[in-house]
């Protein structure tokens, strides 16, 4: 009866145009939330009353321990280790990378033939799976049987046991970290670069700045600011979740030489299955890279506009 | 100032070509090492690999050989056919989930958009992760660990496409909207057959930063699944290189080509879209 009723009456009147564009909102945004509660939302939430909990894999019962686990891993020697170990791995990973990659897109930049060509090998390492390239560089730097160090003998140098030589590991993961991150960085810097307009350079010529160097420092450095901020604070996220080759080549070791944070709480939710304590190392985790990536959001939020 | 002759000028020129390329070349090898590395021992027999002098060209071929024992060990195209499934099924739900959210952020009023947007920004803070470890145990509960869906739900919805289509789509030009309105055109369709067209440069920016960084994700793979069956291709590599063929580096650089190739020629056909997509995206 009533669909009899409204139809004619909805043709004479339309809805209004209010409504319409609501209940689409609505309707359009609706996936989007719920997916965003279930998978970030809730497991966040999850994650912070777990913390203060005994909870562990198969336990019939969970009990309230307060701040127990957080005093706990601020004094686990691992995990004071392992802070240590992921504050020294992006102490080497962030500047190498970035003045490297500054480098670079300046060079490549200026290039007009060649520019291609080096484009494409300083990115390959972002499009290889670091897992396989890994196992390579695990093979390369080899004490025995690795050309690296076949190399270094040739030339009259000792053997350099790279992965298993404690004080040497955290820096061979490093200058793996920075091969693979130059080529991101270079084309961030690439792009900056070329939002440089021209006729700045011919007016610091003009001014005296003739020595590249000079230019550099007046023009260049300056107009790239905001790219470099982005760039550092994007290579301190990437560097903070050092993960991929500690999992293939150490493992942590040698010793816990090479744990870091993030694989310290792998170990201890996806291993040992000590859930509790983990998700307090999560949030620990999550507090070191929060700081970095408000900063990052804030910057994306300037940089994307069209 | 100095005068300069054009001559010295000329040379100067030429000096710092040379030297700009000499500082590139050699950043070129350290960039290219493991790559060729792994090129030239996926076709060296066991003894050369071996041999305490390094040569770069084997003397006997046996590639072959190598990539036959890699696939006899693990079964790596199953590997990437997994990477296939798991970054196809990620990327399609990512677009029909953010992009209507996308329209909706910058084209319509809704009550809770302020809200829902706030979300959004915050959600971009949170590393994948963050989430994982109470993810794990809803998927333990629900028995659906060792899944495809295991492997891909967690990033259904990706954040960053809806932050990234909301800019997009805030300067498509409304008149248009308004127009096709006025046509009768339902929300829906403007959505899919007007807006989205326009937005390709953005589709195809945010595709290229999806697939890279899933195809080469470990971590979320690594927890849930210990199947090999459904290993990705990092995992896979992972499951390979712990197998017996570990110490037989000729098929273990077969094995890593296998798995390394599909992204690096993909890179290598559509190096523009790459390149484009990361200025785009700018995050990893």
């Amino acid at each position: 009866m009533s669909a009899i009723a409204t139809a004619p009456a909805r043709a004479a009147r339309p809805v209004p145009r209010r409504w319409v564009e609501s209940l689409a909102g609505i309707g359009f945004a609706t996936p989007a939330f719920v997916l965003l509660v279930l998978t970030n939302i809730a497991p966040l939430i999850a994650l912070a009353i777990l913390s203060f909990t005994d909870y562990e894999m198969g336990a019939v019962d969970i009990n309230s321990v307060g701040a127990a686990n957080f005093s706990k891993a601020l004094h686990d020697p691992v995990i004071r280790r392992s802070l240590g170990n992921t504050f020294l791995y992006v102490a080497i990973v962030v500047p190498a990378s970035v003045l490297l990659s500054l480098l670079v897109a300046i060079l490549v930049h200026r290039r007009t033939r060649s520019r291609g060509f080096y484009e494409v090998v300083y990115f390959l390492p972002v499009t290889t799976t670091l897992i396989a390239m890994a196992t390579m560089w695990q093979f390369l730097l080899h004490p025995q049987l690795g050309p690296i160090n076949a190399v270094l003998t040739s030339l009259g140098f000792n053997r350099v046991a790279f992965l298993s030589e404690p004080s040497l590991v955290l820096p061979t993961l490093a200058a793996i970290g920075v091969w693979q991150l130059v080529g991101f960085n270079m084309v961030l810097f690439l792009a900056g670069l070329s939002a440089i307009p021209r006729d700045l350079y011919e007016a610091a010529e003009v001014d005296g700045a003739s020595h590249p160097i000079d230019r550099f420092l007046r023009v260049t450095w300056p107009l790239l600011g905001p790219t470099t901020m982005f760039v550092t604070v994007t290579t301190f996220i990437t560097a903070f979740k050092i993960f991929d080759t500690v999992a293939v080549m150490t493992r942590g070791g040698p010793m816990g030489s090479s744990m870091t944070l993030l694989y310290a709480v792998y170990l201890e939710g996806f291993q040992y299955f000590h859930l509790s304590y983990a998700a307090t190392l999560t949030l620990i985790f999550l507090a070191f890279t929060l700081v970095f990536s408000v900063t990052q959001t804030f910057f994306l939020d300037r940089r994307v506009h069209y | 100032m100095k005068a300069i002759t054009p001559r010295a000028a000329t040379v100067r020129r030429l000096l710092a070509l040379l030297l700009s390329h000499a500082v590139l070349m050699t950043g070129a090898v350290f960039m290219l090492l493991p790559l060729v590395f792994m090129a030239v021992t996926s076709i060296k027999p066991p003894a050369e690999v071996f041999e305490a002098t390094f040569r770069l060209w084997p003397r006997t071929f046996y590639g072959l050989e190598n990539f036959q024992a890699a696939l006899k060990t693990a079964p790596l195209f199953h590997f990437l056919l997994n990477g296939v499934i798991v970054c196809g099924g990620i990327l399609i739900v990512q677009l029909i989930v953010a992009i209507p959210c996308a329209y909706a952020l910058a084209k319509l009023e809704f009550p809770g958009k302020p809200v829902l947007f706030a979300l959004v920004v915050l959600g971009l803070c949170i590393p994948v992760q963050a989430p994982a470890l109470p993810l794990y145990i809803a998927f333990a509960q629900l028995g659906v660990l060792n899944t495809y869906f295991s492997m891909m739900a967690p990033f259904f919805l990706s954040v960053f496409a809806v932050f990234l289509f909301r800019q997009f789509f805030k300067s498509y030009p409304d008149e248009i909207i308004h127009a096709a309105r006025l046509d009768g055109v339902g929300e829906f369709e403007i959505v899919w057959r007007i807006v989205v067209p326009s937005a390709w440069p953005a589709i195809a920016a945010f595709s290229v930063f999806s697939i890279v960084a899933h195809w080469n994700d470990l971590y979320w793979p690594l927890i849930v699944v210990s199947d090999a069956k459904l290993a990705t291709p990092p995992l896979g590599m992972m499951f390979f290189a712990d197998s017996e063929v570990g110490s037989n580096y000729g098929a273990l650089a077969a094995g890593a080509a296998i798995i390394t190739a599909p992204l690096v020629l993909a890179f290598l056909l559509a190096r523009r879209r790459f390149i484009a997509g990361i200025t785009m995206t700018g995050i990893k």
